[in-house]
């Protein structure tokens, strides 16, 4: 070794331990993992959502995080599969992080959420949480509900019931026809629709109720052709992701011109593929204010400063900053990040959350107790625009928290 | 039932000539090297991407001819520089490094472009309904696409059975070594193969891209469908590949039309099946919620049955 060369890298060795030393923190971080999509036809849905996650982190770390510790997000690819996320899952309980959160695809929130509970019941000692912000399959807080979940989304039978609400009042509507995604999620969409529908609305036939395979569909004409053959007036779809942004253009080509009534038809490049065509006629239920066209000052300013960062995506999913905020008030509660004591913070918990409403966590079921509301597709009086295209969504009615709430069939079994 | 029977045909024509264009390169490059090439769909996607890019700055036209050559350029480089050098370890190196080019295309378009679908837009020339039957439209896109898929298909059957070239190339698929001896350079003819494949797949992309969405995943989607075209019609074969893709193209769309299942099938002759029976989910389904698996369902079957699929000679 030349003498210039060894200099340099005694040089280098100095600064590197130099470096080790400073940066030994007081306090590790408190780990919460983030297991989504993160490659494959959901991998837009699954990044935004991990942006989501990072930029309320950023918000809680710069106020000084958590029990004077840094919460740390740990991003983990489960490709939507049920088999990947117990994968991912068990690597999660091997490095001991305490938090898990998932939303997309209730086939995996299910998955998750039994592997948590025999995992919690048996090992005492290092439980894990299981924090859904999107998956919303009734199920969850219902028949297969227990205490290790906790959800902050509005389930599906709550938005179906603020939806069906909306459609009751459009006498034009006679014949409806429903479409979604072959799995737990697409189910209890359609099978809500008949009930409620039914209920509000016995003159409306349904002509078609139709499933198809999750991400697996390239081209919905034909779907689309169907749907005009059935003479449909309207159109209900819990689509997400791939299959929402591919539906709406199929729709679009094929001159389908009938008002939608969509769980998720918006941001990740949706509402750019629904572009014109879809002015005043896509309507979308959510749990959150919608931006416009006067969006509540928290809000506002979060999205500006989302916006900032990522010019490109949307703050779509308001509920993310809900949950994680709900978990650090947890935490702090609680005064450690013990799972059960954190568990026990989070049952009754209230907080306000970006719309400046008031939420509650159900003890009962987990779920959490929210307003909904519901807005339309256009770009009149847009301040807040998705997918930076001009259009966005335009709040149209709210329903309160009381009035949204739902029954549980929950038997909640609490660990002694 | 006129509408849906004509849109469905229609609709049908225009996915099967789009899996057309994917799969001719596919079965050329396979009857060429014996190799499925894993990475020919991420060409597919390079296309896309590559027109949606340069579609920004000098406009869809010139665009659809420049990407295609682009990417043609670089399937002629992966072939040069890659696949020629592992070809002597076998069949097995070069599927892996096919397997490996799929998974660096797909990181390197989610580095450059993201993860987020692209709001790639059909031009604006286009983006109007050419005709209207009832209540239903035909975009004037589609009617493009069918043009230039049949457009495409004429000009590699000319150059492969009325020219020099294609005579060469015809050779050098089944007799390589007298064609060496003959004079040719044979693996320059499999880097041309190999560009022009490439090149073709690319252009499926770049038309492809507006109707059926531009994201990181849109290889992984189209990839497995372009196999089963290819077995079905037969490995090697041109014809096969045409017939096959339609036939997939029309029964995938007209399966999504029917709503007919086994115990509807039955009820209908006059046999009902007992609800509580644990067989009763099954007849439930239906024709149109299985049809995205009935592709793979005709694939297995080929290969029971035919093995060689519709016009190839040799069995996979």
């Amino acid at each position: 070794m030349s003498k210039p060369k060894s200099v340099l890298v005694l040089a280098v060795i100095v600064t590197l331990l130099a470096g080790l030393a400073s940066s030994a923190t007081p306090a590790d971080p408190i780990r919460i993992a983030y297991v989504d999509p993160l490659s494959g036809p959901f991998a837009a849905t699954g990044e935004n959502g991990l942006n989501q996650f990072k930029y309320a982190t950023d918000a809680i770390n710069k106020a000084g995080g958590v029990l004077g510790r840094q919460l740390e997000i740990v991003p983990l690819d489960n490709k939507v599969s049920p088999q990947e996320s117990l994968i991912q899952l068990k690597k999660v309980i091997g490095d001991g992080i305490p938090f898990v959160f998932q939303g997309n695809s209730s086939g995996v929130a299910h998955a998750i959420s039994d592997a948590v509970q025999k995992h919690n019941e048996r090992n005492a000692g290092d439980r894990v949480l299981y924090l859904n912000y999107s998956a919303v399959d009734p199920a969850l807080t219902n028949e297969k509900c227990h205490y290790w979940h906790f959800r902050f989304d509005a389930h599906a039978d709550m938005k179906m019931a603020a939806l069906t609400d909306v459609i009751a009042t459009n006498k034009g509507i006679k014949k409806m026809y429903i479409i979604g995604q072959d799995y737990s999620f697409g189910k209890a969409v359609a099978e809500a629709a008949v009930a409620m529908l039914g209920k509000k609305r016995p003159d409306i036939t349904i002509v078609g109720n139709e499933l198809h395979p999750i991400g697996k569909v390239k081209d919905f004409s034909p779907y689309v052709q169907k749907i005009v053959a059935a003479g449909a007036d309207a159109v209900i779809t819990g689509n997400w992701g791939a299959d929402m942004i591919a539906l709406a253009k199929a729709a679009n080509d094929g001159g389908l011109k009938v008002p939608f009534y969509t769980y998720y038809a918006a941001s990740d490049g949706v509402t750019a593929a629904i572009g014109a065509a879809g002015i005043d006629r896509i309507r979308l239920v959510h749990e959150s204010h919608p931006g416009n066209p006067n969006a509540p000052k928290a809000l506002s300013d979060y999205i500006i400063g989302y916006r900032k960062l990522h010019p490109q995506n949307d703050v779509n999913q308001p509920r993310i900053h809900t949950g994680l905020n709900m978990l650090a008030q947890a935490i702090k509660r609680a005064g450690t990040t013990d799972v059960d004591k954190v568990a026990a913070a989070l049952e009754g918990a209230e907080f306000t959350n970006l719309s400046g409403d008031q939420v509650v966590m159900r003890r009962e079921d987990h779920q959490l107790q929210m307003p909904i509301y519901i807005s339309v597709h256009t770009n009149k009086n847009i301040k807040h625009d998705l997918d930076a295209s001009g259009f966005g969504l335009s709040l149209e009615s709210k329903v309160d928290r009381d009035k949204a709430t739902q029954p549980s069939t929950c038997k909640m079994q609490r660990p002694s | 039932m006129f509408q849906l029977i004509f849109f469905s045909l229609l609709n049908g024509l225009v996915y099967g000539m789009l899996l057309f264009m994917l799969s001719s390169g596919l079965t050329l490059i396979f009857g060429m090297m014996g190799v499925l090439n894993f990475a020919h769909a991420s060409f597919y996607m390079l296309g896309a991407y590559f027109a949606f890019t340069l579609g920004l700055h000098i406009g869809f036209w010139p665009a659809l001819v420049i990407a295609p050559v682009l990417v043609g350029l670089l399937g002629a480089l992966v072939e040069r520089q890659g696949l020629r050098r592992v070809h002597g370890f076998g069949h097995i190196a070069e599927l892996i490094f096919t397997f490996g080019v799929a998974i660096l295309i797909e990181e390197v378009v989610q580095l450059v472009w993201g993860r987020p679908a692209k709001s790639y837009q059909v031009p604006v020339l286009l983006d109007f309904p050419l005709f209207r039957v009832m209540s239903s439209s035909f975009p004037a896109y589609k009617a493009f696409m069918l043009v230039v898929a049949v457009a495409i298909f004429a000009f590699i059957f000319v150059i492969l059975t009325r020219t020099r070239a294609g005579l060469i190339i015809q050779a050098s698929l089944t007799h390589p070594g007298m064609v060496a001896m003959l004079g040719h350079n044979v693996p320059r003819v499999f880097m041309v193969v190999f560009g022009i494949g490439s090149a073709l797949a690319a252009l499926a992309g770049v038309i492809a891209g507006p109707v059926l969405g531009t994201f990181p995943g849109m290889a992984q989607v189209l990839g497995s469908i372009v196999f089963v075209v290819v077995v079905i019609g037969g490995l090697g074969s041109l014809t096969g590949a045409f017939v096959a893709s339609l036939l997939i193209g029309i029964v995938q769309t007209f399966a999504v039309a029917m709503d007919v299942s086994v115990g509807g099938a039955l009820a209908a002759v006059g046999v009902h099946v007992n609800p509580g029976s644990a067989l009763h989910d099954l007849w439930k389904v239906t024709i149109a919620q299985v049809a995205p698996i009935l592709p793979y369902v005709l694939l297995v079957l080929m290969l029971i049955v035919r093995p060689t699929g519709l016009f190839g000679t040799r069995e996979t």
